[in-house]
């Protein structure tokens, strides 16, 4: 890549491996860093086929493609590799590459461990998708993977449970390493409450892995054993309890949810400043609301099972719970208005990316406080309502983060300028299909359409016709952004280091590309100072 | 443009696709929203949810409104100059955050009193035993010594194989009708005790307002009470994911006036006499939680 040419003339000590050693030996955190994002990009591919083998299935009733149990592997498969392949893989990789030049590190601090988070991921995501070609196919069960369901696999149950102890060892050891870095690497004079939102955003999440990972480690060990060993820790007829696996599973899973989405909040407080020309209003605030959505992330998890009967004073407090995270959720949205409001707005790809998070990550936010009223959950509990509502903040809102992100930064990581038109073209592309695509499905979820049904009744024909050609039209819009990213990377105009008129933060103060050990002496304090303008 | 011309076409077929579905006569369109249902605890729902959402709709045009108020102002290309001076304001912060706990709590009282009455399953005229198995219901009358199972019927169940080469739109209610519905009498407040056989299930009728998971080893109970002037079909699907044919598992209760459903049990009773005593369709009964 080219990173490596322009960053000779930059560093005097490099020794750095060439050709495929460069890539498997890596320990730079932007080689990792590119090969984070490479790898996530490949799996947005895989899951996204998987996405529009739903659709392509769901397009008209009547089963005209694939056996029911190939249906379910699909919308399995298209879970975790969204989730785990995606999602995840793709925000270690822009932590990866921002946060040593956030901070003003060179590197990270454990540039070997670095190394092994990485690779691991790929044989953990072969050994997933090969299952799809072992007796009994794929898992079946839901990317939740509830027992007993879940235990009536075939022979790829180990491979599903070992590829997720593997990307969950690969989660906690990049966590580790954001931690430590963040902690110990930051340069002289940069205090906490200086940090970039982003490296603020990503420090809390890090502490979400290592506090949940393990308990998703845990719940899947169990029902290895329950498989293999005669354990009966959820299966009924030996007095275990499957009801308990769904609460284990959702203390993972909810602050699961944060992990996917505290970075992208971290990276669209990073851009709506830019493209403002203004610093960001309330960062004092921001930062406490982020914290906040941590904590009450660990004691909400009971409202993803309000319909496996609980006692009313857990559904009760599980009500409340969940209501009350609108409240630091709001006070990010009122901020990031705020700081639009007087700014001297642009609006480049960026931007664009942004300003969708915001609204569209809204409308997930309502259907969300919707879903937190007990009463009306059980109306809307396992319909295309809750389908809506989680690609609402997950694909405008976390994908759509990393997106815009990747359109902030791709200047300053290639040294070339982007085609700035195809970007927007990209965007328009992509948020009116993804509005075609999921807003009809609240309708479909509100008229009584179940989730993870592969046909349906004749009366939910048009809008999930409607929802599927939104699905083809997202999914092609897609190939555009793949063509910008591999000619921005191939060449074009220089990219000057500050790139965007507005930025601020000392990514910013580097050349583009930069250096290959981005800050080999820590930068100095006015340095920092021009930087640290929020 | 080559990519103008893709894009065209894309649009093209959109729309072409659109036109056929106006043309079909059925009323796919208009289903948008959430039914008020039969029961009392259904439009009480309703209107919890009818509320809630206008709550956000309100929120979304103000906060909406301030954004896109922004964007339209202060343009750069209009020549806005930003004020950096505008960092925080504690006024500002405090009131953003003092309101929205303030419309939380409106929100909880009603929702809480509405789950405090679902809840409430005393003084039940009628208990049915519901049992989701791998993929079907089994309902027992348990004081009245009657049960049956409840699967797809045969049009659906044909027409949903792979290239089966039946047209959905030809099949009478397509996967929403069973051989062998669940019959209760209006006005009465039916409990059901909810159990799975074999995996997770969950009892679904929007009508009803019941949505309660079938889970191995407990029997969750849930109630419902249909008004007296509205005997008929009610339809509800499987809402748990549980294997292949999770999407073919309907449920369909067939509501009836208390004449009519009397007769309907002394009839079931007299067919089902020689067959399996009560004590025999219980044994899928689980330990109680």
């Amino acid at each position: 890549m080219s990173t490596a040419a322009h960053a000779d003339s930059h560093d005097d000590h490099d020794h750095k491996p060439h050709g495929w050693r460069r890539w498997v030996y890596a320990t730079n955190h932007k080689d990792i860093g590119t090969m984070y994002l490479v790898f996530s990009g490949c799996m947005f591919f895989v899951g996204g086929m998987f996405a529009e083998g739903i659709r392509a299935e769901l397009f008209k009733p009547g089963m005209q493609l694939f056996d029911p149990q190939f249906f379910n592997s699909l919308t399995t498969m298209h879970g975790l590799v969204m989730i785990f392949g995606v999602i995840m893989p793709s925000f270690v990789g822009l932590a990866n590459w921002m946060i040593p030049m956030q901070v003003g590190a060179p590197d990270m601090a454990l540039p070997r461990l670095n190394n092994f988070s990485f690779w691991i991921l790929p044989f953990a995501f072969t050994l997933l998708l090969s299952s799809f070609f072992v007796p009994g196919g794929a898992p079946a069960g839901g990317w939740t993977m509830y027992p007993p369901l879940t235990l009536q696999t075939g022979a790829s149950f180990p491979m599903l449970i070992f590829s997720i102890h593997l990307m969950g060892a690969s989660s906690i050891l990049g966590a580790i390493n954001v931690i430590v870095t963040i902690m110990n690497m930051r340069a002289p004079g940069m205090t906490l409450l200086k940090m970039p939102m982003f490296v603020w955003s990503w420090l809390i999440t890090a502490y979400l892995l290592i506090a949940v990972m393990p308990v998703l480690a845990g719940a899947v060990t169990m029902q290895l054993t329950d498989h293999y060993f005669g354990t009966t820790f959820f299966t009924a007829a030996g007095g275990g309890d499957p009801v308990m696996f769904q609460h284990i599973f959702w203390f993972f899973g909810h602050p699961e949810v944060y992990i996917m989405i505290l970075p992208a909040f971290g990276i669209v407080s990073e851009i709506i400043p830019t493209f403002s020309r203004k610093p960001l209003f309330g960062y004092e605030a921001m930062v406490y609301a982020i914290a906040s959505i941590a904590f009450l992330s660990f004691i909400v998890w009971a409202h993803h099972m309000f319909t496996v009967g609980m006692p009313l004073a857990a559904q009760l407090f599980f009500m409340l719970s969940t209501m009350l995270i609108a409240v630091p959720t709001g006070v990010k949205i009122f901020n990031w208005a705020a700081t639009m409001w007087h700014g001297s707005l642009s609006f480049e790809p960026p931007m664009l990316f942004a300003l969708a998070f915001v609204f569209l990550f809204s409308i997930g936010g309502f259907s969300g406080l919707m879903l937190a009223m007990v009463p009306a959950d059980y109306q809307y509990q396992d319909t295309y309502f809750v389908v809506a509502h989680f690609h609402y903040v997950l694909v405008t809102g976390a994908l759509f983060g990393i997106m815009a992100a990747i359109y902030y930064w791709l200047p300053k990581w290639t040294g070339h300028m982007y085609d700035l038109k195809l970007g927007t073209w990209h965007f328009w592309l992509s948020t009116i299909f993804v509005n075609v695509l999921f807003f009809p499905q609240h309708f479909l979820g509100l008229a009584g359409m179940p989730r993870r049904i592969p046909d349906y009744a004749v009366q939910f024909t048009d809008w999930n016709m409607v929802s599927s050609i939104g699905a083809f039209g997202f999914g092609l819009s897609q190939f555009l952004f793949l063509y910008l990213i591999i000619k921005c990377v191939r060449g074009g105009v220089r990219a000057d280091s500050r790139v965007w008129e507005g930025a601020h933060g000392l990514e910013w103060e580097l050349t583009s590309p930069p250096p290959f050990h981005s800050w080999s002496t820590p930068p100095s304090a006015a340095v920092i100072a021009h930087g640290a303008e929020h | 443009m080559k990519f103008r011309a893709q894009l065209a076409s894309i649009a093209l077929a959109a729309l072409g696709a659109a036109g056929t579905l106006t043309a079909r006569a059925d009323s796919g369109w208009s289903q948008l929203n959430m039914t008020q249902g039969v029961t009392d605890i259904s439009r009480r729902i309703y209107d919890l949810h009818m509320a809630i959402f206008w709550v956000c709709v309100a929120i979304g045009v103000l906060v909406f409104g301030v954004m896109i108020w922004s964007l339209i102002k202060y343009r750069k290309s209009r020549g806005a100059v930003a004020d950096t001076t505008l960092l925080h304001s504690t006024r500002v912060e405090v009131i953003w955050t003092v309101v929205p706990v303030l419309i939380l709590v409106l929100m909880a009282v009603p929702a809480a009193r509405t789950l405090v009455a679902i809840e409430d399953t005393s003084k039940t005229g009628l208990t049915i035993k519901v049992t989701g198995f791998q993929w079907g219901w089994r309902y027992d009358y348990l004081d009245d010594g009657v049960g049956f199972y409840s699967h797809l019927d045969r049009k659906s169940d044909a027409a949903r194989e792979l290239t089966s080469g039946i047209d959905p739109n030809t099949v009478d209610h397509y996967l929403l009708s069973v051989d062998h519905p669940l019959v209760v009498p209006v006005d009465t407040k039916v409990r059901l005790l909810i159990t799975g056989a074999d995996v997770i299930h969950s009892w679904w009728v929007p009508a009803f307002g019941v949505k309660k998971d079938a889970i191995p080893g407990f029997i969750n109970e849930a109630w419902f009470k249909v008004d007296t002037d509205k005997p008929g079909l009610y339809r509800g699907q499987c809402a748990e994911l549980c294997g292949r044919d999770h999407g073919f598992m309907p449920i369909v209760v067939d509501v009836r006036t208390k004449a009519d459903y009397a007769a309907w049990l002394k009839q079931e009773q007299a067919a089902q006499k020689p067959a399996t005593p009560p004590a025999a369709a219980a044994n899928t009964a689980a330990p109680a939680t």
